[in-house]
């Protein structure tokens, strides 16, 4: 950027990759120690980052596998972590495939179609995506509590009940996706149209083949949110066997029985995928989040 | 878009009307004839059919549970889906249905189920509806006179109930099932609805007792469950039911029903009426009789909130830490950010890339993950931080019983978790400011901070802005933080509810609702809905921003 190049600029760069490199490291530590934590035997803290000791008992435990402690011990794991890990796969799947196939006709009816209020309803659905669900917990807690009096498997402690919950997302979605198709050129649709297609065959023949990279990031943006929320998982779900991950993970950790190490391991093991997913889709979540913003 | 305009001109100078609302209708008269019906629309017809099946059978659903008007409303909103799909005018709206239905349903009904509550006394004293309430009151009942011993005798997988009064007469029952268990199911409804078995008892001489040892204490009090629902009938009419393990006895019910509503205390005669002020029945002295009913009790929770001390003092106390925590954090983080943001946008460093990579991460790590770890890491006695923290300066902070400590741990912990959403927003920003300007802020001579105080923060501010205030609603009600890191506390000793330093409005709801014994639903559905309102003030303005960036773009 700048014109001329002085020479302090040296200095400079030095100093920005210095304040880069330590701010890096602040931020890093702490990841760093959780890896060093699961690897500790014991479940106390305590000791240096990298340990002398390299023990494996918890990723044993985290995976479901029992092991022999030094006394002979057979050491069961504290919590079904697969379960919970499926259980939490299972809703965020149901969630997310409900919501984007909630979503994606609107979208295409917002991008394309004129109707009357139009306009008052994407303003509206803007509006209410500010709204977070956390603030509706009593009443989502107290509806599936109800439901579930005539239809059990809809009540509280059901997976059902929850991905039905997660579905909220719908109005961020709509947007999301119908400021992809502002973006993909009518004219293939409209050329359809010539050759006798319905609306609803350019939709899904020719714009929805075109839109697939927005539903794909829409759908693990939705199965992520699933997998990681906490608040109204924590209402609807109390059954061990029914717990999902993000909730399931809080129970290693109560003052009476403090189980560091496996929750690290735990940790580690449902962390990587899930972080793996959210940076390879990060892009396109913050274009969408910027477009959303700047270019309406 | 002028070709667009021009298209409709020539469509208004045809006179035509527009068919499907749709934006390019010239080819609709091509392809009218055409039409072919694919299998998929008639997947689609069916699935539609199947739907409004499913609709109906809600109807009908929702009007046996008693719920008149929910029947009636989800039958408005058929008949106004169907009338969508039908008519061919409406034809752009069969698109929105599904969404526009999904935001009414999962958005927009618990926000309105939630406003509805805040106006009742929900709680876990009044958890039943006022019929349930009778019910339990009709269920209970009073001992009367007579009193038998029980023994228990089996025959193959059945059991004969044996019974023996004190005057030495006795009694025995056919053979009958008793499931085991040791108690009868701890759910308040299904118990009511379990329903009692009779089991008619006839007389037996004394010479001939029942053949085999009657079965000892242990595996009777296995059967509690079977017998707790054993209703036992002499053959002179009376009603026994179990008083203790092994005792049956005379029970009477305790009331009785009226025609108006009211109850009858079957022991003096008096007169019990339900008093929906206070959601209890009652005597005519205003003595209540628990369980207590849900009832409508009007603004009374929202003067609670604002006039009693009790809740009004805490209340303000949460809110302002609220606010304060919400804009403190927005600001930390947009400071990190936009400054990290800066240095990655600068070509002369390099390794950007790897840079930008580490520095996001924070942001990948599920928030359930990372809250837990910090939790640790900040541990009082155990925690990595304060071992640092004793290793060079000898002492140790206690994160989690100091208020002020406690409140900077949530913002540090906070900030470690949303800068980098911060700096992604920023970076994509900088990127679309004119290098122009800083080329001629060169030639001026200007140095980096004059550049990122003259330039590059004017002219991201105002992008900024919603995302700004988005930002600031979201911390406004960052529950999973709170509750993860700290639960709130650490709590303050001076309040009556539970309430602690770092509780925000939605935690200290959370905590009322789930946590306190009183689960208070309708005074916590009060808080949330104030803070509905503050929502909604913010998100207007970001809607007002919104315009004013989008004309400007």
């Amino acid at each position: 950027m700048p014109v001329v190049i002085k020479k302090s600029n040296r200095w400079r760069v030095l100093c920005g990759h210095i304040g880069l490199i330590a701010f890096i490291a602040l931020t890093v530590l702490p990841l760093l120690m959780i890896i060093s934590i699961s690897l500790r035997p014991g479940n106390f803290a305590g000791g240096s980052l990298i340990p002398h000791h390299i023990s494996f008992e918890h990723w044993k435990l985290a995976l479901g596998m029992s092991y022999q402690d030094a006394d002979g011990n057979l050491v069961k794991p504290p919590f079904p972590v697969l379960l919970w890990i499926w259980n939490s796969m299972k809703v965020a799947l149901l969630s997310a495939v409900i919501s984007l196939t909630l979503s994606i006709t609107s979208a295409y009816a917002f991008a394309r179609m004129r109707f009357k209020g139009k306009t008052l309803m994407l303003n509206g659905l803007l509006l209410l995506q500010m709204f977070p669900s956390v603030l509706a917990l009593i009443a989502i807690y107290a509806l599936f509590d109800r439901i579930g009096e005539y239809v059990p498997w809809l009540g509280v402690d059901s997976h059902w009940s929850l991905a039905l919950a997660y579905t909220g997302g719908v109005a961020q979605h709509i947007w999301l996706i119908k400021g992809y198709f502002d973006s993909v050129p009518y004219e293939l649709e409209e050329a359809a149209r010539v050759d006798g297609a319905t609306p609803f065959q350019a939709f899904v023949y020719v714009l929805l083949p075109m839109a697939v990279p927005i539903l794909v990031v829409v759908f693990v943006l939705a199965f992520l949110g699933g997998m990681i929320e906490y608040p109204v998982a924590s209402v609807l779900l109390h059954d061990e066997q029914k717990l999902t991950l993000a909730i399931g993970s809080r129970l290693f950790l109560f003052n009476q029985r403090y189980l560091w190490g496996d929750f690290a391991a735990t940790a580690i093991l449902a962390g990587i995928p899930l972080t793996a997913i959210f940076l390879f889709t990060q892009r396109w979540l913050v274009s969408g989040l910027t477009a959303g913003s700047v270019k309406g | 878009m002028t070709a667009r305009d021009s298209e409709k001109l020539l469509k208004k100078a045809a006179g035509k009307p527009t068919r499907y609302g749709f934006e390019s209708t010239a080819t609709d008269k091509a392809l009218a004839p055409s039409m072919k019906r694919s299998y998929m629309h008639y997947a689609l017809a069916i699935l539609g059919c199947i739907t409004l099946m499913a609709g109906l059978e809600l109807v009908t659903l929702l009007y046996t549970a008693h719920q008149p008007i929910y029947a009636a409303v989800t039958m408005v909103l058929l008949a106004i889906t169907t009338y969508i799909y039908v008519s061919p005018r409406l034809y752009a709206y069969r698109y929105v249905v599904p969404g526009v239905m999904g935001v009414l349903i999962f958005i927009v009904f618990p926000m309105l189920y939630t406003l509805g509550i805040s106006f009742t006394n929900y709680s876990s004293r009044h958890l039943l509806a006022q019929p349930r309430a009778a019910e339990v009151l009709l269920q209970k009942s009073t001992a009367g006179d007579a009193s038998l011993d029980l023994k228990l005798y089996a025959v193959g997988s059945q059991y004969r109930l044996q019974f023996s009064d004190d005057n030495g007469s006795s009694f025995v029952s056919k053979p009958v099932d008793l499931p085991l268990g040791n108690d009868v199911d701890h759910d308040l409804n299904r118990s009511i609805h379990a329903g009692p078995v009779s089991v008619i008892l006839q007389p037996t001489p004394k010479s001939a007792p029942l053949t085999g040892e009657p079965l000892p204490l242990k595996e009777l009090i296995k059967r509690q469950a079977g017998l707790k629902q054993v209703v036992a009938v002499l053959p002179d009419g009376t009603e026994l039911r179990q008083s203790s393990f092994t005792r049956f006895a005379q029970t009477k019910p305790a009331y009785r029903a009226n025609r108006d509503g009211t109850l009858t205390d079957n022991a003096d005669g008096s007169l019990i009426k339900p008093n929906p002020n206070s959601g209890y029945y009652e005597h005519a002295d205003g003595k209540p009789l628990e369980p207590g009913f849900r009832s409508f009790v009007g603004f009374q929770n929202y003067f609670r909130i604002f006039t009693d001390p009790a809740f009004h003092e805490p209340f303000l106390r949460i809110f302002s830490w609220t606010v304060t925590f919400a804009g403190l954090n927005t600001l930390l983080t947009f400071a990190i950010g936009i400054v990290l943001a800066v240095l990655l946008n600068w070509e002369a460093l390099r390794f950007r890339g790897v840079y930008r990579m580490m520095l996001f991460l924070p942001y990948a790590i599920p928030a359930f993950i990372s809250i837990p770890v910090f939790k640790g890491l900040f541990n009082e006695n155990l925690g990595e931080i304060n071992m640092v923290i004793e290793m060079f300066f000898g002492t140790r902070p206690s994160w989690f019983s100091d208020p002020v400590l406690a409140k900077s741990m949530v913002l540090i912990v906070n900030t470690w978790l949303a800068y980098p959403y911060m700096m992604i927003l920023c970076m994509g920003l900088i990127k679309a400011i004119p290098d122009e300007l800083y080329e001629a802020s060169a030639l001026v001579g200007a140095g980096p901070l004059t550049n990122f105080f003259s330039i590059t923060l004017p002219l991201i501010l105002r992008p900024m802005a919603p995302l700004l205030i988005a930002s600031f609603a979201f911390n406004f009600n960052n529950l999973t933080l709170i509750t993860l890191l700290t639960g709130g506390s650490p709590d303050f000793l001076d309040t009556q509810v539970p309430a602690g330093a770092t509780d925000l409005l939605v935690s200290y709801t959370y905590r009322i609702a789930f946590q306190d014994s009183g689960q208070n639903y309708a005074l916590a559905c009060a808080i949330s809905s104030i803070v509905f309102l503050i929502v909604a003030a913010l998100a207007v303005i970001n809607l007002r921003l919104f315009k004013v960036n989008s004309q400007h773009a």
